[in-house]
């Protein structure tokens, strides 16, 4: 057990109370991210992990809500603080990035005084030094000609630049957690592999810790020490990534890497997952993954299964590992 | 943009043409004879109505009139009115100013309070009050001008008083200063107030509805998540957003403003063009009614430029060529 992380969540709930019901997006997530380390949080489209971070942020809007559950960051506690104290942690210590760079700039500021204005809100400095730092930002992220990218909109830029400047703003304020919400999905391969070398790159730099959401495992076992597998709004495996990767303990995930087509691998190995991920608004009753399932057991469909951990930092939700646990059920973290 | 400027300008010259042609068509083409307007119910002899007819140059074929009558507009000459006897540029030059004053007063407070109640109504969707604002200004929207300006008058003019009935001043008060200022202020409340309410309602309706896709949209997740405080998010972030297809709106509905300007000024006597061109219309009078077309068409012509310039200066990604 190290000292106490940067990040803690224990027991998230969010819902979203749409007309068509309540969607159970995130039910129940626990997790941590340490100082400087990179962790991933790895699912399926729609299993609530992107939902997990906007939670995380408090970014949450209606008909979502963060019903209970703690976060907390840098020990502070973040569901109880007030809006104007939230702020100063949103883009000061806390930042985020998005999946999609070409609509998350206002297309009708300038790139520059969009990353000015994070800056002014978070460090006393004047409109000329936050223009400096600003200058400093889009040249960390290798934005060629940086001081010209100031002075443009963002519809003068191609997408690999927008996520660029995106990553420029977030870490304008030297933040010591970055939640990179698959930052790369929306670009060209080629360019994935350059934003994602800088968010590491960048990461060395300023010693951020570095939450990254994601559905690919190649980028987790790139990029990331530790890795969260997602499934219908819950952990269902937990552990380092060397960990997950050779001994994944956790059907779902085992399933999830068999899908993966890596560049060792011969397309004659590839599956996919039987069956369609869950509606959230009625999640199966017992383990939600147990309908696609091919290690099923009857407990499976009745019984929810508990958070079994298996060693330093490794935890699974399974029914196959009730008797591997060391201190029996519900193991604590660490 | 000063070359943007210039090419939006040189393009509106054919449509001005156009609609010099159109005008003067439409009214030829209207059922009635000036001739017998001028005469009026006085005993007259087919020759002396011919005579008329032959001085004024009805008798010419219409293509002809239209020649003289477009190579007099270019020179600036509206004609003369029939009914005034006085040129009709004058005529109109004349109620212009009062014109402008009552209509730019009412786009400007109707747009400039339809967008804020619009941006403040799309913070906090369906509730109560958003659900209330929404059926005022449908009400709003749906009142007919002339029926709204003469229930403004019996309530606030006639039986509380507050408000002079009609005109643009009292010829009691002084003459200048701010005492004349003043008075044509107390003028202007209640057609101000009439003449806005349609519009307001529009501006505000289309202002919360665009507001509220704008506030869905990504950037506005980013300027939240970078710290911005929830005030400047609605009106730094998403209003200029919000706003640019109302801009087009607004422009667009000056237009329909400047034809509203024919019902509030007669209910309110005021002295503009609006009602020129309801006693024109009353007289046959065709010079001052083709003339006031002519003027009101360019007026439309030139508010429409000076909304693409404005949308220019607003949104960056349009591109001045």
């Amino acid at each position: 057990m190290q000292a106490s992380p940067l990040l803690r969540a224990e027991g998230l709930v969010t819902h979203l109370f749409t007309d068509s019901g309540r969607v159970r997006a995130v039910d129940g997530v626990s997790l941590e991210v340490r100082a400087g380390e990179a962790v991933a949080l790895v699912g399926e489209s729609g299993c609530g992990k992107s939902m997990t971070a906007l939670s995380l942020m408090r970014l949450v809007r209606p008909p979502g809500r963060i019903l209970e559950g703690v976060v907390e960051f840098e020990g502070t506690p973040l569901l109880p603080l007030s809006d104007a104290e939230m702020r100063r942690l949103r883009g000061g210590r806390l930042a985020m990035i998005f999946q999609d760079p070409m609509t998350y700039l206002n297309p009708l500021m300038r790139v520059g005084a969009q990353i000015v204005e994070a800056i002014v809100l978070h460090q006393k400095v004047s409109a000329q030094a936050a223009r400096t730092i600003a200058l400093e930002a889009l040249e960390r992220v290798r934005i060629p000609a940086a001081a010209t990218v100031l002075d443009y909109f963002p519809h003068q830029l191609s997408g690999g630049m927008r996520q660029r400047v995106l990553i420029a703003m977030a870490i304008s304020s030297r933040p010591s957690l970055l939640i990179a919400d698959e930052p790369t999905t929306a670009l060209d391969v080629t360019v994935q592999a350059q934003i994602m070398q800088l968010l590491a790159e960048v990461r060395r730099a300023l010693g951020s810790a570095l939450l990254l959401i994601t559905h690919d495992f190649g980028l987790v076992a790139e990029y990331c020490d530790r890795v969260y597998v997602m499934y219908a709004g819950q952990i269902v495996e937990e552990g380092s990534v060397f960990d997950v990767f050779e001994r994944p303990r956790h059907p779902y995930t085992r399933a999830l890497l068999r899908s993966t087509l890596g560049p060792d691998k011969r397309v004659a190995s590839f599956t996919t997952i039987e069956g369609q991920p869950p509606s959230l608004i009625a999640p199966p009753r017992g383990c939600r993954f147990h309908p696609r399932c091919p290690e099923a057991m009857a407990r499976c469909a009745s019984e929810s299964p508990p958070r079994f951990g298996l060693g330093v930092g490794v935890a699974a939700r399974c029914w196959l590992h009730a008797g591997d646990a060391p201190a029996g059920r519900e193991v604590a973290h660490g | 943009m000063l070359f943007y400027v210039a090419r939006r300008l040189a393009q509106a010259v054919p449509l001005v043409f156009v609609i010099i042609l159109i005008n003067f068509f439409l009214i030829h083409a209207a059922p009635g004879d000036p001739v017998f307007v001028l005469l009026g119910s006085m005993d007259t002899t087919p020759e002396f109505v011919e005579r008329v007819r032959r001085e004024f140059g009805l008798d010419q074929p219409l293509w002809v009139q239209f020649a003289t009558y477009l190579g007099k507009i270019l020179s600036l000459d509206l004609g003369y009115s029939l009914r005034f006897q006085e040129p009709v540029l004058g005529l109109i030059l004349d109620r212009l100013p009062a014109t402008l004053l009552l209509m730019g007063t009412a786009l400007t407070v109707s747009s400039v309070v339809g967008i804020l109640l619009g941006a403040i109504a799309a913070r906090r969707p369906y509730s109560v009050t958003d659900h209330a604002s929404t059926i005022v200004a449908l009400a709003g929207y749906s009142m007919p001008v002339f029926w709204l300006g003469q229930i403004m008058l019996i309530v606030f003019a006639l039986h509380l008083a507050w408000f002079p009935t009609q005109g643009m001043y009292s010829l009691r008060a002084p003459s200048e200063g701010w005492g004349r200022v003043m008075d044509i202020a107390r003028h202007m409340v209640l057609p101000v107030i009439t003449y806005s309410v349609y519009h307001l309602a529009l501006v505000y309706r289309l202002t919360r509805v665009k507001m509220q896709e704008t506030l869905a949209l990504d950037f506005i997740t980013t300027a939240r998540a970078k710290g911005v405080p929830e005030g400047r998010v609605v009106f730094v972030h998403a209003l200029r957003n919000a706003v640019l297809p109302v801009v087009t709106v607004i422009g667009l509905n000056f237009g329909f403003m400047l034809a509203g300007s024919v019902l509030t000024e007669t209910v309110f006597a005021w002295p503009g063009m609006g009602r020129l061109l309801f006693d024109a219309i009353g007289a046959r009078d065709y010079p001052v009614l083709m003339g006031l077309f002519t003027v009101l068409s360019l007026m439309v012509i030139i508010a429409n430029v000076i909304t693409d310039v404005i949308y220019a200066m607003v949104d960056p990604r349009v591109i001045y060529r």
